[in-house]
């Protein structure tokens, strides 16, 4: 719900700015006056951090054209990383733990990007595959990442930045958006620099880059890096902020793909996309669910319910994606084009 | 913008909808229960038995006594796939309603993710049979309820039932166990438990990792027969258990000599194995069969009428569903006693505590519920959260499931000290205030 024009700055465009301001504004100020405890932990929490791990992943597969299938190891990997770095080293400050697992999860990124600089495509998905088997079985695997828990389950630490705590459901809705604003910016600052262009470079043609001097594998290895680190973040606010409890188990394949799937219907190559896809992501199956409860509930069982509501959230993506292959973001920035007419139709950035 | 507006106005609408939805007035005198159900995805064998038994006990008191003294029993279902951030979607969703008695959501990650929650919401938290072991130290851990039988109580129990076959816990020394788990934290969990059980009594232990889901265990089974142990503890799950058993057919280990763990011993796990399964022993807090009075009247009241939750009614009677009874059981023998004290109405979440916190069932109270042998007895205290269950152990026949020893006590002594150890370390860490007695009679209304 942040920075979402990221493709639209290239201009001195007064208005291009005026719309992710308002969501923040509102964001900010209207959703956690207004918003119910349930629209705050069991939407609005998993929405900042699946649309961070979104965004994350955009850089890498949108940007610069690295299918990934190891998103929820880098969760896992921040998360992880987060508690040992929070419970071990005394006194450290939360928000370098946070940081600190941001780069953990990149330095992992990297060793599981090395097959990038020798596979394309479904071959280097394969490979990311490993990352996501990988990690899961050494978290499970050694104790000592999970402090010889028994079940392999630990629990969030308090939240503060700089000496305020943020407790209590919106606390912890302000200490996700506020990382989640910050590093929605970042992504947004590196896809629209040099780096970004050379992602893009890179994943349209890369023979052609490295005629240009793009120093290709540096590239590959940096969209890597990048990318998990603000994963690994998006997994510290997955675990912390909105579940509260951390266990391997969480951040399985099906993260993984949902994560891929949020930056395809949201719009590969879009920061906004990120927020989009993960919008339909969280909330339409709940809406749905809800609707489906309160209209059918006394017919049919939960189960049968359930296998209703994701037939239709099927059929819905398989028409979203007919529709507009290029995705929500598509979607969004044609209708708005239409409407602003006279500022003309935007470049992709 | 414009659609992202549309989309956050569709969604507030939506929402708004749905929240008037749940939030219809309160009635007067009910209990809620919200159930967090799994009823689809890989665990759903589970699921449908342990809430369709629930719901058909809930069902019995309604139509039989009109309630709990007058007090009807309310719930809606939400369904979770066992998956963790459904049930915190399911949690927030459904606290929304009114007059919640206790939740129970029959899953290990989703009890862990909502134990924050309800110690904000004060409402208790049921995981009969499973959960997080130290939970049963109700002085850190007032709203959590592992009932019956924690992890470390169930190692205990199996291994007091193995030195019954051996003569007594003496005859154990020498002896070699090995246990196979499956390769997850809950697998994991009892790692240190049988290793200090195995230096006390003097037998030898070996556990084995059979890596998720467990289809394929040539190696591991490869191992034991090498190892010639006296028995094997199966502490599987879903797909593991009949392969295990089939895989232990297949390298010629009898499965009289393999004794599985609460989470092996249903229906569903041994049927599939067929032939290989026969003469399996595992552990239960609750008998299988329809032969209990309650079951029996359940049967006439409920399923001859066509109200019954189960779609098969060859499941009738099965593990997952008597334990969904026995569930069912101790949660509305817990309103009950809160009410004798606070008044024959709808009680707040922490009355309901209070009523779990004095849930004593003796052996004569539970067969007067009409429950004799189908349990043995319950004991939970303002601290000992755990109540201190009484385990049996059956056998398979190829049909169904024989008792074939008597109710064994886990050694409770032995392991409060290692619970409290946890518990306290739990404490410090969340900076929880270790509560006294008097603290636990101090109910909120």
């Amino acid at each position: 719900m942040a920075a979402i024009t990221a493709d639209r700055a290239d201009g001195p465009d007064a208005l291009a700015w005026v719309a992710p301001v308002a969501i923040l504004i509102v964001a900010f100020t209207i959703v956690p006056l207004l918003g119910s405890n349930y629209l705050i932990e069991a939407i609005m929490l998993p929405f900042l951090a699946l649309s961070l791990a979104g965004v994350g992943l955009n850089l890498l597969t949108g940007y610069a054209g690295q299918v990934s299938l190891g998103s929820a190891a880098f969760m896992a990997v921040g998360a992880f990383a987060a508690f040992n770095f929070n419970f071990r080293i005394d006194g450290l400050p939360l928000i370098v733990s946070v940081m600190l697992a941001g780069g953990v999860a990149a330095a992992v990124g990297i060793v599981f990007g090395l097959p990038s600089l020798r596979l394309k495509g479904f071959y280097l998905a394969v490979s990311t595959l490993a990352a996501q088997f990988f990690v899961q079985w050494a978290l499970t695997k050694f104790g000592w990442f999970s402090n010889y828990n028994p079940s392999g389950v630990i629990d969030a630490p308090a939240l503060s930045i700089a000496g305020i705590v943020f407790e209590g459901s919106v606390g912890r809705y302000y200490f996700a958006l506020i990382i989640v604003t910050a590093l929605t910016f970042f992504a947004w600052r590196v896809a629209t620099s040099q780096t970004g262009r050379n992602f893009i470079a890179v994943r349209d043609n890369e023979t052609a880059a490295k005629f240009i001097g793009v120093p290709v594998l540096k590239t590959k290895l940096l969209a890597f890096a990048l990318s998990s680190f603000i994963i690994g973040v998006a997994g510290v606010l997955w675990a912390f902020a909105y579940l509260r409890t951390v266990e391997p188990a969480g951040f399985n394949l099906d993260r993984s793909f949902q994560i891929l799937f949020i930056i395809i219907i949201g719009g590969l190559a879009t920061i906004r996309g990120a927020f989009f896809g993960a919008a339909l992501i969280v909330v339409f199956p709940v809406v749905l669910s809800r609707i489906g409860s309160f209209l059918l509930g006394d017919m049919f069982d939960s189960g049968v319910l359930d296998m209703s509501e994701r037939i239709v959230l099927g059929a819905l993506i398989i028409a979203f994606l007919i529709l507009e292959p290029d995705g929500l973001a598509a979607l969004g920035r044609r209708l708005w084009s239409r409407i602003r007419t006279k500022v003309g139709s935007p470049s992709e950035a | 913008m414009t659609s992202l507006k549309t989309l956050l106005r569709t969604a507030a609408a939506g929402l708004v909808f749905s929240i008037a939805a749940v939030a219809l007035p309160a009635q007067a005198d009910e209990q809620y229960f919200p159930l967090q159900s799994y009823r689809v995805g890989p665990y759903a064998a589970g699921g449908t038995g342990f809430f369709g038994g629930f719901i058909d006990y809930m069902n019995l008191i309604n139509t039989r006594d009109g309630g709990v003294n007058g007090v009807k029993l309310t719930w809606d279902e939400c369904e979770t796939q066992y998956e963790v951030e459904r049930g915190v979607e399911c949690y927030e969703r459904q606290k929304s309603r009114a007059n919640a008695a206790a939740w129970n959501p029959l899953s290990v990650g989703i009890a862990y993710a909502m134990i924050d929650r309800i110690a904000t919401d004060k409402v208790p938290l049921i995981t009969v049979n499973h959960g997080r072991t130290d939970s049963t130290d109700g002085r850190v851990f007032p709203y959590v309820f592992p009932l019956l039988l924690n992890p470390y109580s169930e190692t205990s129990g199996i291994v007091n039932y193995l030195a019954s076959k051996e003569g007594s816990l003496e005859n154990l020394k020498g002896k070699k166990i090995v246990v196979l788990y499956h390769g997850s934290p809950y697998g994991k969990e009892t790692i240190p438990i049988y290793e200090l059980l195995a230096q006390k009594y003097g037998f030898t232990v070996q556990q084995i990792e059979v890596p998720h889901p467990g289809n394929e265990q040539q190696s591991q089974w490869l191992t034991i027969r090498r190892a010639k142990p006296d028995y094997v503890v199966l502490r599987g799950w879903g797909v593991m258990n009949p392969v295990a058993l089939k895989t232990a057919q297949k390298v010629g280990f009898p499965a009289t000599k393999i004794v599985g763990n609460v989470w092996s011993n249903s229906e569903e796990d041994v049927i599939p194995a067929g032939d290989a399964a026969i003469g399996y022993t595992a552990i239960t807090t609750q008998a299988s069969g329809a032969d209990y009075p309650i079951v029996k009247e359940i049967v006439a009241s409920i399923y001859d009428k066509g109200l019954g939750n189960l779609e098969d009614k060859k499941r009738i009677g099965s593990v997952y569903h008597n334990l969904g009874i026995v569930n069912g059981i101790l949660n509305v023998e817990a309103i009950r006693i809160a009410q004798e004290k606070f008044g024959k109405r709808t009680l707040t979440g922490d009355e309901v505590r209070w009523g779990f916190e004095h849930l004593k069932l003796d052996e004569a109270k539970v067969a007067a519920l009409g429950a004799k042998d189908l349990f043995h007895s319950i004991n939970v205290s303002w601290d000992n959260h755990e109540g201190e269950g009484y385990v049996t152990f059956q056998q398979w026949d190829g049909k169904k499931w024989n008792v074939v020893s008597d109710w064994i006590a886990p050694d409770w002594k032995l392991l409060r000290p290692i619970i409290e150890k946890s518990s306290e370390a739990y404490a410090k860490e969340k900076n929880i205030k270790i509560r006294t007695s008097a603290e636990a009679e101090n109910v909120l209304n």
